[in-house]
């Protein structure tokens, strides 16, 4: 068998394995998408009267709110399903079962490879289920062509590419799962600081910083500019490019934590 | 025995049968603790080898690293005819592992571990099937097949594990502590198992505290003390090793126990049975001389028997400079 042929085969025998997991104890997935979904509610209904009148010069309405913050929440979407990949990872690291795999004839990143594209699928079925309860409580794209949705996907599953390799990172940093699932909470939160619910120039001076040079602005920008037809201006190259470094420095990271000798 | 991988090992004596699993010089530290302290070992294919030792002694360690899951700090070590350190994929072709902590996954069934280990040892679908039918057949797991692992006892954990590391058909096994925390039935049943495994010609590396197991299954033993082998031989030559056997002295009372622990100071403690060991031959004149001994000093045990020496004597003179017996001897 030749080496391609080895990691695809091994890392879908472990995709296979996670998919299992994840379909015979869908309740951390599901608590996981709690999150967004009552933030999108709350953030709407509660304090969407008030919120909306700072949108857009003022005098925004409801709907206009809607449209404003979805895009934020379908990002928090991923930045809390990834949690759960953080928690897996750890979780399944203290099992006896991967101490078997090391000592098999496969190939080495299987393991971490079926853990990442298992999360991204779990990410793109979050994404699924949130946006239709946007869609459901009034969001519409304004005028976005097939290009930009498709744009909007990319986007959207290349930041959770992105996020997972980091959250997988954190899972095998971690020496339990509370642990993981501690260290992974800053990207539920990083969503919060930055443009999802608030524009960043309504911030205090001091703030607006730290709201701006963080993933989520860069990428949530993007999204509102495909879906919405917002300016976008040089936030798509930055969103991209903040995807690949994670990305990179994910994989990097969790390779590494992973070839280490197991404790 | 009769297996067409092992020839050598019934009819030359001539050729001594190739090395399954050989180690010089092999040392692991952890941090400033030095686990393994320079130790050489040679398993000829098809045999079953013990590791034996208390807890904590390096046994385990002995086994990640020649599996694989960890290295060494030195040593030249070879499993299967592959450097462990070189090709270290080659070895794990060879190779199957059942480790102290069940590898198991609990989320999935036993008949899906068993299908998930199929799918990695790369088997075509159908045969992956069969196999895995067969080996939840012969483990007596038909039964529970549809069941989530982390549902089984512990001797049922203990089974499907072995059944996983089968999945590959491997010709070196190392079994980590396969019977500890079973119970008497199920250790039996293990027994019986690896039993079987030799007479497949599969060369078994196991490690135990319990003597009894060495002396059941191994052909050769080796005793791991501080990170050394203090003893190496067939259960006959380690039992060789030690003249005598000993005689126990048996208390009801602690009081009475703790006055002769005070006084007998050859003797090995069990502070659970209330029982010491002196070393003896058992021979009438040093019984003799022993219990006019034990008048003078004022010592009345309310047992006493005369044990021809077995692997425990041998054990606990070759790690009896501490008091670590008392687990050693479970």
């Amino acid at each position: 068998m030749s080496a391609l042929s080895l990691v695809v085969r091994d890392s879908n025998t472990m995709l296979r394995r996670n998919l299992l997991h994840a379909r015979r104890y869908p309740s951390l997935t599901l608590n996981l998408l709690l999150t967004p979904v009552m933030m999108l509610l709350l953030f709407v209904y509660i304090f969407g009267d008030v919120l909306s009148a700072g949108i857009g010069g003022g005098g925004a309405d409801r709907s206009e709110y809607i449209a404003y913050i979805v895009p934020g929440i379908l990002l928090m979407t991923i930045g809390s399903t990834v949690i759960g990949a953080a928690v897996s990872v750890s979780t399944d690291m203290s099992e006896g079962i991967i101490a078997r795999f090391r000592t098999m004839a496969i190939h080495r990143g299987s393991v971490l490879i079926g853990h990442v594209v298992g999360s991204v699928l779990q990410v793109l079925f979050s994404l699924i289920l949130v946006g239709a309860v946007a869609a459901l409580i009034g969001f519409r794209s304004t005028d976005a062509t097939a290009l930009e949705w498709l744009a909007a996907f990319g986007l959207l599953a290349l930041f959770a590419l992105a996020l997972t390799w980091i959250a997988v990172g954190m899972g095998l940093a971690s020496p339990n799962a509370e642990a993981a699932s501690n260290m992974a909470m800053p990207l539920i939160l990083l969503p919060l600081i930055s443009s999802a619910f608030i524009p960043a120039d309504t911030m205090p001076g001091w703030f607006q910083p730290i709201a701006e040079y963080q993933p989520f602005t860069p990428a949530i920008e993007t999204l509102r500019g495909l879906l919405l037809g917002t300016e976008i201006g040089n936030n798509g190259w930055l969103a991209i490019a903040w995807c690949v470094g994670l990305s990179a420095l994910g994989y990097f990271w969790s390779k590494s934590l992973f070839n280490r000798d197991p404790r | 025995m009769s297996s067409p991988v092992m020839p050598t090992s019934r009819k030359g004596e001539s050729a001594p049968p190739p090395a399954a699993i050989s180690a010089v010089g092999l040392r692991k530290s952890f941090g400033d603790k030095t686990v393994l302290d320079g130790i050489d070992l040679h398993i000829p294919t098809g045999s079953v080898f013990a590791l034996l030792g208390p807890n904590g002694a390096g046994k385990t360690t002995a086994v990640k690293i020649l599996s694989t899951l960890i290295t060494a700090d030195a040593g030249e070590l070879r499993v299967g005819g592959h450097d462990v350190a070189a090709e270290p994929q080659a070895v794990r072709a060879a190779i199957g592992v059942t480790g102290q902590f069940s590898a198991v996954d609990g989320l999935i069934t036993g008949e899906e571990n068993m299908l998930l280990m199929a799918d990695l040892q790369h088997l075509p679908k159908q045969e992956g099937r069969r196999v895995a039918a067969e080996l939840l057949e012969r483990f007596d797991l038909t039964d529970a097949a549809k069941k989530p692992a982390s549902t089984y006892s512990g001797g049922m954990k203990r089974r499907l594990d072995l059944a996983m590391t089968l999945v590959g058909d491997p010709r070196i096994i190392f079994l980590d502590e396969p019977t500890t925390g079973l119970d008497p039935r199920s250790r039996h049943n293990m027994w019986q198992i690896i039993r079987e495994l030799l007479a497949d010609g599969v060369t078994v590396f196991l490690t135990t505290q319990y003597l009894e197991e060495a002396d059941e299954l191994a052909d050769r033993i080796a005793v791991l003390n501080n990170g050394k082998i203090a003893a190496e031989g067939s259960a006959e030559e380690l039992k060789r090793l030690i003249p005598g056997g000993h005689i126990r002295l048996r208390f009801t009372d602690p009081a009475a126990y703790q006055t002769a622990v005070a006084t007998l100071s050859v003797a090995n403690r069990d502070d659970e049975a209330l029982a010491l060991r002196i070393p003896s031959d058992g021979s009438q004149r040093e019984l003799r001389s022993l219990l006019d001994w034990l008048d003078s000093v004022g010592v009345e045990a309310d047992e006493l028997s005369v044990h021809t020496p077995d692997l425990d004597d041998v054990f606990f003179a070759l790690t009896g400079d501490t008091d670590q017996h008392k687990e050693a001897a479970r």
